[in-house]
């Protein structure tokens, strides 16, 4: 066993600094995440969540830091290589095409095919991708009427739903959702809410980035606030309010 | 609906919310054109004389064959959202340096001249097509301006290779393959628009790159960021252009045992009306091949007929326009009702 055996922690960020120019967007910034943990992501604008997050998803490298996933040193020089290493991040604004059937977009970029001859000319195995995107919903919950609907189709939750499916289809590692929430209705935020708890239970652990507190409080075990490029404090979200985690994220309140 | 615990499972109530359909055109779908297609075969064949007989099924199909090709090639390239203005005049240089070629090559052949001559002419259409693509996934400039480079390049190469003259010494056995009519109704430019056509077919909806030109169409962005590599899908997609453009380029060569440096010209307007006639967006992600075949079908029996009719083939070029501008009204109308982000 590596010696990653000691460490609770599935991903370990120490010291992870960013400057842009003269802005310094991270400042030695600590975070650490274990497995079927859900920790929230919140700081006013500017405090550097953004930023933390393209750094854990390999969007960027930091300047000065380290990361350490299941106990191995690593850099991640690309949200491909991220993505090799089971970090999934769902992006603001979806990474889905509209166009295509449900199975089609959880499968994009990683298409599996019936053998290695049919792999030569890309002929698509459909049948056995519609199969395991169906399981995958399955097992989360999510009903959707065909799997062979397009995106276009869905609502809006519905849609934010199969993003997530699709970051737990492929990240083994760790689940990164940037404003899951926002532009839905309250059944559809529940849905995505649910769909995060879902996830815990499967031991994947996932970071929650959100402005809309109530649901941070609601779906999280534990809180970061972030104020100005920096980790100012550590919350248990079951033993926090909403009065103290604003008082933190407005720097009226100081560690 | 209320929070649930762990174990419940989600129900979100089912709902239409981004397809309103509603006007009788969407309900129509795909079909309408197709109706079209019947309704204009069914007009001519009643009002102009000559129009349903065996003989003029065989011209119009062999002369459907070359905006059937380009309409391919433009499918492919509509779909992943750009435009490629230079199917017309890739074909008419491919086809005059085919016939160049194998002009020259003569002396050592009919036999070596002949597939020398369609190396030549399917090399340029590939050439043609991957500087486009280049240009357009290297260079990062729009496909409309990069095929409209390439349309004045490849029109003026045209010119400068055949001097504007027509290049009439070419292996006979090219023109007798390029005018056999099989079981006197299937032309051989038919049969082979009909092979590609099945081709294309199957890459577009059962392989990997299908799925991609679909998908980039759809959201290039969202599409680079699950691992696909789009600048290099494109610059496949405008070579593949290129290589259709050029063979269509030896086809018409063959039909007519010249090389005419006219060919080409305007075919662009063709194959992009075909496509939108089709059902393509020009937003991209949405188009198939049996319906740009549809359109492609529809213009050539519009000409076929109004030449037949007498009509003064300037109108032809008119009709066409017009049907373009219709087409991609109503796919705006479309786009908009259904609010695809
Ligand atoms: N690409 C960039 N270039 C310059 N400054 C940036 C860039 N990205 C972020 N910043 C700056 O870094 C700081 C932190 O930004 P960000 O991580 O986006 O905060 P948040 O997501 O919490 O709103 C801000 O002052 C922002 O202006
Ligand atoms: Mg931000």
């Amino acid at each position: 066993m590596p010696n990653g055996v000691s460490s609770p922690y599935v991903l370990q960020a120490q010291g992870i600094s960013k400057n842009y120019g003269k802005i310094q967007a991270l400042a030695a910034v600590d975070f650490a995440i274990g497995a079927g943990e859900v920790v929230g992501l919140v700081g006013d604008n500017g405090a550097g969540k953004s930023t933390l997050i393209k750094v854990l998803s390999g969007a960027i490298m930091p300047d000065a830091g380290e990361l350490q996933l299941k106990g191995e040193n690593v850099r991640l020089k690309s949200p491909a290589d991220a993505r090799r290493r089971g970090i999934e991040t769902v992006y603001q604004d979806l990474s889905l095409a509209p166009h295509l059937t449900i199975a089609d977009n959880l499968f994009l970029g990683r298409e599996m095919f019936h053998s290695n001859f049919s792999r030569m000319f890309g002929v698509l195995n459909r049948k056995h991708m519609m199969e395991r995107a169906q399981q995958i919903l399955d097992e989360l919950h999510v009903t959707v009427r065909s799997m062979k609907s397009s995106i276009a189709e869905l609502s809006g939750g519905q849609r934010q739903a199969v993003a997530v499916a699709r970051a737990v289809l492929w990240g083994d590692s760790m689940i990164i959702l940037d404003e899951p929430t926002n532009h839905l209705g309250v059944e559809e935020v529940e849905m995505v809410l649910n769909l995060i708890r879902r996830v815990r239970e499967r031991g994947i652990p996932v970071v929650f980035i959100s402005h809309t507190l109530p649901h941070v409080l609601e779906v999280t075990d534990r809180i970061e606030v972030m104020f100005l490029g920096r980790k100012v404090k550590s919350l248990i979200t079951k033993d926090t309010t909403l009065d103290e985690v604003i008082a933190y994220i407005t720097g009226s309140r100081v560690a | 609906m209320s929070v649930t615990e762990g174990g419940a499972p989600i129900r979100v109530k089912q709902q239409l919310p981004l397809q309103r359909r509603g006007t009788w055109l969407q309900d129509l779908g795909d079909w309408w054109t197709f109706l079209i297609l019947i309704l204009l075969v069914i007009i001519f064949s009643i009002t102009a004389p000559g129009f349903a007989t065996g003989q003029n099924f065989v011209s119009t199909t062999v002369s459907a064959s070359n905006t059937v090709i380009l309409a391919i090639a433009e499918t492919f390239v509509i779909i992943t959202g750009g435009i490629d203005l230079s199917v017309g005049a890739i074909l008419g240089l491919s086809g005059i340096v085919g016939a160049t070629v194998m002009q020259n090559m003569m002396v050592h052949g009919d036999m070596p001249a002949l597939i020398l001559g369609v190396l030549a002419g399917l090399g340029t259409g590939i050439v043609a097509g991957a500087v486009n693509g280049f240009v357009i996934s290297f260079m990062e400039i729009t496909p409309f301006i990069a095929t409209l480079g390439m349309l004045g390049i490849g029109t003026g190469l045209t010119y400068l290779v055949s001097n504007g003259t027509d290049i009439v010494n070419i292996p006979p056995e090219l023109s007798t393959f390029g005018d056999a009519v099989l079981f006197n109704f299937l032309g051989i430019p038919a049969l082979l628009a009909l092979v590609l056509l099945l081709l294309a077919w199957f890459f577009l909806t059962k392989t990997r790159f299908g799925k991609y030109t679909y998908a980039i169409g759809s959201n290039a962005e969202g599409t680079r960021r699950s691992g696909v590599n789009v600048k290099a899908h494109l610059f496949k997609i405008y070579t593949l252009s290129g290589l259709l453009s050029g063979f269509a380029g030896v086809l018409i060569v063959a039909r007519l045992a010249t090389g005419s440096p006219l060919e080409g010209t305007n075919d662009e307007l063709n194959a992009i009306a075909s496509v939108v006639i089709g059902g393509a967006s020009l937003f991209g992600g949405r188009g198939t091949l049996f319906g740009s075949t549809v359109g492609a079908l529809v213009i050539s029996v519009l000409v076929s007929g109004l030449v037949i009719m007498g009509v003064q083939p300037y109108w032809q070029q008119v009709t066409i326009g017009v049907i373009i501008i219709l087409a991609v009204y109503v796919d705006q109308r479309r786009y908009r009702n259904r609010v695809l982000k």
